[in-house]
């Protein structure tokens, strides 16, 4: 699929980012790929610094500051130390504050459908990365159904990528890999079949699923071919 | 009915938690003899709980709690990679997509139809937030309870005897799964979707059409 392609080069770019702006960029980069109209990635460090990046203008930016629009905004207050993804069409904008903002939401042109992913880091870091776009729900849904799983991916690699910038930061020993998860990839990169793979460590496999999953995130991929391809190009499997 | 609550939300519901806490200390500590820290109002918390955990309650028809279990996203801090790691190959399982699941707990008083109403609760948790598995830290007991509701998880490894048996385990999700869970359980689809609406937001398009 070639979208899935541009989406690992897009990714591959983020890894290689050591600025804001250029995060900036790759958040447009992927706006435009997945062709809707907004992106906004925003984090709070553990120090209670706020950091944010996005597609929005300028002036509806000014004028959520402004309006101190992140004590109403029901993205922030229904996401704020929760862990899924929510549509907003399931938050709560019963109340008449909630309302006007989403009025003059809609005036800045942020959109009447959204989606927003939920990230906790370490120490207290929190992040939310969202989507929106003006359609009707149909064509929404059908979107979100699509592209549910590459923006989860993306807002956590999105979220990886702002946790570098943490000053002090220690190195995460959850993204290298385990023996076990060297061998998995290994055997895959050899061109055994996944049954195989499992025959040949003597797990199931679904296990086996369970690990290549693991291996495919700690290694920042779309896929599991992707995968395989930046365990070699670190280095990190010998074939 | 199933509701679905994460640890900041418990003080809407006080009395429902307690009874989950004080069920967890019955379970884990007086039952199966867990080396557990149970507080002066009787409740068994860990530390787990402190992150802000979703809890998925089954409410007994008189408000109490008749079983539970609880969710934490693998990208985080969680019990099978802090405390279990030797029992997955020493793989530290890491992915949005797939949550752990723990305490999984069922009150003396609930009705045989509860893990099945919990288990239906997780198929929801699954369908909903894209989440492919979970990995669960479950004693020996529940392995015949997991297979009498129709969702026997591939386990991972285990250590200890007896009831002292501590096991991790694998779910998986398939639209197959669900409805084996559903059927078992009892419980329509369209309620369990109700539920979890009920405790997450419906789908409305109320104000969002303003703009249509």
């Amino acid at each position: 699929m070639a979208s899935r392609i541009n989406l690992d080069r897009i990714l591959k770019i983020l890894e290689a980012t050591s600025s804001l702006e250029g995060i900036q960029d790759v958040i447009e980069k992927v706006r435009d790929l997945f062709e809707i109209d907004h992106i906004v990635y925003h984090w709070v460090d553990s120090a209670g610094d706020q950091y944010g990046c996005g597609t929005y203008s300028d002036e509806w930016v000014q004028r959520y500051l402004e309006q101190e629009y992140l004590r109403t905004d029901p993205v922030i207050t229904g996401c704020y130390q929760r862990f899924h993804p929510v549509d907003w069409k399931r938050l709560d904008w019963s109340s008449k504050p909630a309302r006007v903002f989403l009025d003059d939401a809609l005036k800045h042109g942020v959109g009447n459908q959204g989606y927003s992913i939920p990230i906790r880091g370490p120490n207290g870091q929190f992040a939310l990365f969202s989507i929106s776009h003006n359609c009707d729900d149909l064509v929404w849904e059908k979107f979100t159904e699509k592209h549910s799983r590459d923006l989860i991916l993306l807002a956590h690699y999105f979220n990886r990528k702002a946790l570098d910038f943490e000053p002090d930061r220690a190195p995460e020993q959850s993204r290298t890999l385990s023996p076990r998860e060297v061998d998995v990839m290994t055997l895959l990169a050899m061109g055994y079949s996944r049954a195989q793979v499992a025959e040949t460590l003597s797990i199931s496999e679904h296990t086996l699923r369970v690990y290549i999953e693991s291996a495919r995130f700690k290694l920042g991929a779309l896929n599991t071919t992707h995968a395989i391809a930046r365990a070699m190009s670190r280095g990190l499997i010998v074939v | 009915m199933l509701r679905y609550i994460y640890a900041n939300d418990l003080h809407k519901f006080s009395d429902l938690a307690h009874s989950m806490f004080v069920d967890r200390a019955d379970q884990f500590k007086t039952r199966l003899g867990w080396d557990v820290a149970v507080d002066s109002s009787g409740e068994e918390r860990d530390e787990y709980d402190t992150l802000n955990p979703l809890y998925v309650i089954w409410e007994q028809p008189d408000g109490s709690h008749g079983g539970s279990m609880r969710f934490l996203p693998t990208t985080g801090r969680v019990m099978v990679n802090d405390i279990f790691g030797h029992l997955t190959d020493g793989v530290s399982i890491c992915s949005p997509f797939i949550w752990e699941c723990t305490r999984f707990c069922l009150s003396r008083d609930a009705s045989s139809k509860v893990a099945g109403a919990l288990m239906l609760g997780g198929g929801e948790i699954m369908r909903n937030f894209s989440i492919d598995h979970f990995v669960g830290v479950f004693d020996r007991r529940m392995i015949r309870i997991y297979r009498a509701i129709g969702s026997s998880p591939d386990v991972l490894g285990s250590e200890g005897q007896g009831r002292d048996q501590i096991n991790v385990g694998l779910w998986e999700f398939s639209p197959g799964a669900y409805d084996i869970v559903a059927q078992r359980s009892g419980i329509a689809p369209e309620i369990s979707r109700m539920w979890f609406d009920r405790s997450f937001g419906g789908p409305t398009d109320l104000p969002m059409a303003l703009s249509a």
